[in-house]
């Protein structure tokens, strides 16, 4: 196993977190992408327990991969997927007890986020582990980014407040201004990513296609 | 001499057309031409259509069937204005007092409307289409008089750009652009759209709420006919349209004479209007002879349904979009039927949406397509293979 060059490094991390995003180039964890964006609180701390769980996910399959079974390979990429997603949902209920009980659910289904598996399967089975784990972080991070604007968008529009703070001030409510309320609920994280993904597409340059 | 209108277009034409100066903004152009005259392009070769009844005359048949309705509107704004203030107003100052608040969401509709249209016409370069002549007229007649015109923009940015122009335009759009926008607003923003909202007016009179007959339920084993009438609703004010409500949607006769108008020239399909109206009265009998539910709208029986709330409004302008409405005959009479049982079964079923005509019509529209292909292959499968 040899290292390679920072440029190809880069090349993974700007496909994941940008040219192949995993939310708005793959359209792949979109369910908890609706689900923990309406505060930014809880989609930051999501972003990084599934930034953790495939970084750590890739590099372990890709280490096993030349002793993994191929026709038990799910089987197996699952058990390593799983125990990693107990792990942090352990840490994040001794150390982020609040946070964790607002994800709920969310953070035990990201063993069936399909981000994880499908890095396992598409790059980890066929990579090093170095190379891997940089993938991993980087296909955590784009779906991060992707939340955080979502969240941004949501929480500021639905709620008026960034962070838990208030942001619009007072007197624009006393103007006649009114929290959206289609962004708290579930379509409005629909239509935000779709316009996300209808402004990446058309950004000039970087995003468009090569036919 | 020449029309100077039109020497105008004829002087201007080099810059917008060809290699022109301002090529880019030729749909602009031609939107603002062809609203004064007739297209220059014509058919030269065959097939020739015996009448050409074209895009804009179409919409402009639509538009004349909306006349009463908005009319109407405006003056009913100003009368219910008078009510909650509590003073007599004459014709002519009720007239004036709609038009003040009517007109602002009127034009902020066209013009927010217009400004999406022209930018995307540009951006792809083609026409502009005329449809949104009639989605920006729609759309204000299906909101409350008070509604803040900020939110008007956004509600017709809404139903323009995620309504139509994602799926590519006019003609393409899945949903009704206008309902969208109206959507949109109902779940963005329900302090503005519903409650105390349907009286304009700065200063009410104390026991004027404002609210409309739907609202109302029986109190006491009062039925709840009883109750209606009580609360000012008779069924010849409800026919006639002089109560509360969205600007456009209170006369069921006006809209009945709109709905005649577009049957008559054939730019509505009667059987969604008729098929429409038959679902609905059925199912507001059914609903009626299921006993118990004295004081609720359940038992308030097929007319008081029909005179109150949207539904005729819906039925006859909304559901009636040729685009986003089925193509088939048979399918036409299931989309109307559909719409007339969901639209009780909504208004009696979830008093969280009293007026379920709205939600009917969108759920309704995404069902066309599927209508249109059971349709199709329903008929295909008549047919005698290889004869």
């Amino acid at each position: 196993m040899q290292l390679k060059s920072r440029k190809e490094y880069q090349g993974i991390l700007v496909n994941g977190l940008w040219s192949q995003n995993p939310v708005a180039y793959q359209v792949l964890g979109i369910c908890s992408a609706l689900a923990v964006t309406v505060k930014m609180s809880t989609a930051i701390v999501m972003a990084l327990a599934l930034t953790a769980v495939t970084a750590c996910s890739s590099m372990l399959i890709s280490s096993m991969r030349k002793i993994i079974p191929s026709n038990i390979r799910i089987i197996v990429e699952l058990a390593v997927i799983s125990t990693l997603v107990i792990v942090t949902d352990q840490v994040l209920k001794a150390y982020f007890y609040d946070i964790s009980k607002q994800l709920s659910i969310f953070v035990g289904l990201i063993i069936t986020n399909c981000i994880v598996l499908g890095r396992a399967e598409s790059f980890a089975l066929a990579n090093d582990p170095i190379d891997s784990f940089v993938d991993g972080i980087a296909n955590g991070l784009g779906y991060g980014l992707i939340l955080v604007v979502v969240a941004f968008i949501r929480e500021l529009l639905g709620a008026g407040k960034f962070l838990g703070l208030q942001v619009v001030p007072g007197f624009l409510y006393d103007l006649g201004f009114q929290n959206m309320g289609l962004m708290v609920l579930a379509p409005g994280a629909f239509f935000v990513i779709g316009l996300l993904v209808w402004l990446k597409n058309s950004l000039p340059g970087i995003s468009s296609q090569k036919k | 001499m020449k029309n100077p209108l039109k020497k105008f277009f004829d002087d201007t034409k080099p810059l917008f057309t060809g290699d022109g100066k301002y090529k880019k903004y030729e749909p602009i152009w031609d939107a603002t031409k062809t609203f004064f005259f007739l297209p220059s392009v014509k058919t030269l070769v065959m097939p020739f259509v015996r009448d050409h009844l074209d895009l804009k005359r179409y919409m402009s048949i639509v538009i004349l069937a909306l006349l009463p309705v908005t009319f109407f509107g405006i003056y009913n704004t100003g009368y219910q204005a008078g009510i909650g203030a509590g003073e007599s107003w004459s014709v002519t100052r009720c007239f004036l007092i709609g038009a003040w608040y009517v007109l602002p969401i009127i034009m902020v509709s066209y013009v927010v409307g217009f400004a999406w249209e022209f930018l995307f016409a540009v951006v792809r370069r083609h026409n502009i289409s005329e449809g949104f002549l009639v989605t920006g007229l729609l759309f204000p007649l299906t909101l409350p008089p008070t509604i803040p015109l900020w939110q008007v923009a956004l509600g017709i940015s809404f139903g323009v750009v995620i309504g139509k122009e994602v799926f590519g335009g006019t003609g393409r759009n899945i949903l009704n652009p206008a309902l969208t926008g109206r959507a949109f607003l109902f779940f963005s923003y329900p302090v503005s759209m519903s409650g105390d909202v349907w009286v304009a007016g700065k200063h009410l009179m104390d026991g004027v709420t404002g609210a409309t007959a739907l609202s109302v339920t029986g109190a006491g084993g009062q039925s709840i006919t009883a109750a209606l009438y009580d609360a000012g609703y008779s069924l010849g004010r409800l026919f006639t349209g002089f109560v509360p409500g969205s600007v456009g949607e209170t006369s069921a006769l006006c809209c009945l004479i709109g709905a005649a108008i577009l049957m008559v020239t054939r730019i509505a399909n009667y059987r969604i209007i008729i098929g429409g109206i038959a679902g609905f009265v059925i199912t507001t009998i059914i609903v009626y002879l299921i006993p118990g539910g004295q004081d609720s709208w359940s038992n308030a029986g097929p007319f008081y349904h029909l005179c109150a709330g949207g539904f005729l409004f819906g039925i006859s302008f909304m559901a009636t979009d040729p685009v986003s409405a089925p193509g088939t005959n048979p399918g036409r009479w299931i989309f109307g039927a559909a719409i007339g049982f969901l639209t009780v079964i909504i208004r009696v079923g979830n008093p969280a949406f009293m007026e379920g005509v709205m939600l009917a019509i969108l759920f309704m529209n995404v069902f066309a397509p599927l209508l249109d292909h059971l349709v199709l292959k329903y008929k295909s499968s008549k047919r005698i293979p290889n004869v």
